[in-house]
């Protein structure tokens, strides 16, 4: 990875839905460079074109037009086996919905995209473990989402986000499901990775969200509105000055 | 990604929808067993019918008198017309085609041993009959030639009138009374089992043919002719039946002065023509059985598509999810491929087991004879596979070309 270059690069990024006879312009040509590093808000109403703009940055979708530059390597025209291995190697997502495997433990949960990379049982079990510890669910390694509250099974989608080292973190709505103090508690680990050097990119809706970030972008009508710096909340210290509510420990 | 990594994506995701996977082998469990329990009822009738050919001995024609077989109103003028032993010698002599010619009588009474008695059949013999029925003595001997000129009072006893009258003690040497004639006991037939009209064949006496016609019948109008009940004929291995047959006829019908135009008063039966024509119903219905199974079978295939169908539509955001994290159409093909063809092997194994299980339980309780053929369970197993991948490849087709985004996105 080039330090001079950005880490996502894309020049006049366009993307056209075909709903029945009318054209539906999702977006209408992105510029955007995001550095290595960065904790980048996606911002917009809905139908504004932030999640298309998520999903051609998550290599899930392709562009219609325009270029995407991720660590350098144009993606935008790589054939769907290469952008699942772009998927499995550079980029790890977090869904409003976690989007666990049901009935799979935990550490199965984390170690899915390691099991796609090819990596031994052995080393999955370890790595998976050593993620899920990191995000404070050592003790649940053989959980299944069931048995996990909504902030413990997010911390799993983030663990498994994680899993394979990915240089990008796609997070859309990771709150989107959760009370507020799991959502704080969620930010504040977003942040604690983002200090540690990985780059990551959050789609919402809500500014109090949002404010956690150090950029925010707004979207509306598939274009980039607004893009400015922010000064970022340190969420672990909101979640301190929250009441102490009846954690929501699980037991089982 | 390798195989293994396949099989325990493919088992894992099996394990997680336990009832789901349960009821979708049902269908391969059902079908396996009905080929497997059907094959063997086919087999084993077939087995059965080749077990009567083989206990009647092969390449056999029989000879009734006229009166034996039409009953009413001819018996009493067929008593004259009815064929004799010489006849059955005369046939051994010039026809050719003729291994052994044995002419027989046959009577039924009530046979005393000590303490024990049992009614039965009785053949009066010569040493040709057993030779023409290929019909072994289990122990003791058979009937000496002096013994068939002097009209001997000895007797050959098939398996179950031994059984009936000694029980599990020596027959050999005891004497029996049949119509109070006493006889003893020189030899003991081998068991033959049962014939195609499911009659016992091991219920039988046997004793020289002078013996049951001077003794023993007695009073009966057989005993003052040299008339018999039948002549069974062996004919020579690689002979043309048919050839034979005609031949034996045309010289009966001469020995009987019969015109041309008048009917024969003897009836010619070939048994082996019988059993072979049962033989070839039985293979039919074989058949027949197996294909109404394989039908089951080829319903269970398509239960397994109906289901991994449902099961692609379903889980449709967790194939978006796998797709996110790394996974390439050819893994998503694999596992639900993997999965169809598990589900369709496991069916088959336990199919296999319920199969053979069942074939014993319709042998027991239905009385059939089933035979188990490794082919069957071989071809049951093989069908079960391509089941699998056959109907197996349509969903995992159809799982594996899904767009990463609309299968994430799905509701």
């Amino acid at each position: 990875m080039s330090t001079t270059a950005p880490l996502i690069h894309t020049v006049g990024l366009t993307k056209e839905y075909r709903m029945g006879s009318t054209v539906v312009h999702a977006l209408r040509g992105i510029s955007l460079d995001i550095a290595a590093g960065e904790f980048v808000a996606v911002m917009g109403p809905s139908g504004s074109g932030k999640s298309t703009f998520m999903n051609l940055l998550g290599c899930l979708d392709q562009p219609s037009a325009g270029e995407y530059r991720l660590a350098g390597e144009e993606v935008s025209r790589l054939s769907p086996d290469q952008l699942a291995a772009v998927r499995n190697r550079k980029i790890g997502f977090v869904f409003q919905h976690f989007n666990l495997l049901a009935r799979t433990s935990a550490v199965d949960n984390v170690a899915l995209p390691l099991l796609y990379a090819g990596i031994a049982p052995g080393e999955r079990r370890s790595r998976a473990e050593a993620r899920l510890r990191q995000v404070g669910l050592g003790d649940r390694l053989d959980h299944p989402p069931t048995q996990l509250s909504g902030g413990q099974q997010q911390r799993v989608a983030i663990a498994r986000a994680l899993a394979n080292d990915p240089m990008l973190v796609l997070a859309d709505e990771p709150t989107g499901a959760l009370d507020s103090r799991t959502s704080v508690e969620i930010m504040a680990l977003l942040q604690a990775l983002n200090r540690e050097g990985i780059t990551i990119v959050l789609v919402t809706h809500e500014h109090d969200v949002a404010a956690a970030a150090s950029r925010m972008v707004t979207f509306r009508d598939g274009r980039v509105v607004e893009d400015r710096a922010n000064a970022a909340i340190d969420a672990a210290a909101a979640l301190a000055r929250l009441p102490s509510a009846a954690d929501e420990t699980y037991t089982d | 990604m390798n195989f293994a990594a396949t099989l325990r994506i493919a088992l894992a995701a099996l394990r997680v929808n336990k009832m789901r996977s349960a009821l979708t082998m049902l269908g391969i469990i059902i079908g396996v067993a009905a080929v497997i329990v059907m094959i063997a009822v086919g087999n084993g009738a077939q087995a059965r019918v080749e077990d009567q050919i083989r206990s009647l001995g092969s390449n056999i024609i029989i000879v009734f008198s006229g009166s034996t077989l039409s009953g009413g109103a001819r018996s009493s003028a067929g008593s004259q017309q009815a064929i004799t032993e010489d006849d059955g010698y005369a046939i051994g002599r010039e026809v050719e085609e003729v291994h052994a010619a044995a002419p027989s009588l046959r009577g039924a009474g009530q046979v005393v041993a000590g303490n024990a008695n049992w009614s039965t059949t009785f053949h009066g013999i010569t040493p040709d009959y057993l030779e023409a029925r290929e019909w072994p003595i289990a122990e003791g001997r058979g009937f000496e030639q002096a013994e068939m000129n002097g009209a001997a009072k000895v007797a050959l006893i098939g398996q179950t009138v031994a059984k009936n009258l000694f029980g599990d003690g020596a027959a050999l040497d005891q004497v029996i009374r049949v119509r109070k004639v006493p006889l003893t006991v020189i030899g003991v037939l081998d068991k033959k089992g049962q014939n195609m009209m499911g009659q016992d064949q091991d219920d039988v006496i046997l004793m020289p043919i002078s013996t049951a016609r001077k003794r023993v019948l007695g009073a009966s109008a057989m005993a003052k002719s040299r008339s018999v009940g039948a002549i069974t004929v062996k004919i020579r291995q690689g002979v043309d039946m048919k050839v034979a047959e005609e031949k034996m006829r045309e010289l009966l019908r001469q020995r009987h002065r019969l015109q041309a135009g008048q009917d024969d008063d003897f009836f010619v039966r070939n048994l082996s023509e019988i059993l072979q024509a049962q033989e070839a119903a039985s293979k039919v219905l074989a058949m027949l059985l197996a294909a109404v199974a394989s039908v089951s079978l080829l319903v269970g295939g398509i239960g397994i598509m109906n289901i991994m169908l449902v099961s692609v539509t379903e889980r449709t955001r967790e194939i978006g999810l796998r797709m996110a994290v790394g996974a390439r159409g050819d893994d998503i093909l694999s596992q639900f491929l993997v999965e169809a063809v598990t589900l369709s092997l496991i069916g088959g194994v336990i199919g296999i087991l319920l199969g053979v299980g069942g074939s014993f339980l319709v042998g027991e309780l239905a009385g059939w004879r089933t035979e188990l053929s490794v082919a069957a369970i071989g071809l049951a197993v093989g069908f079960a596979a391509a089941v699998g991948i056959f109907f197996g490849y349509y969903p995992a087709r159809k799982a594996s070309s899904l767009l990463p985004i609309e299968a994430l996105r799905y509701e």
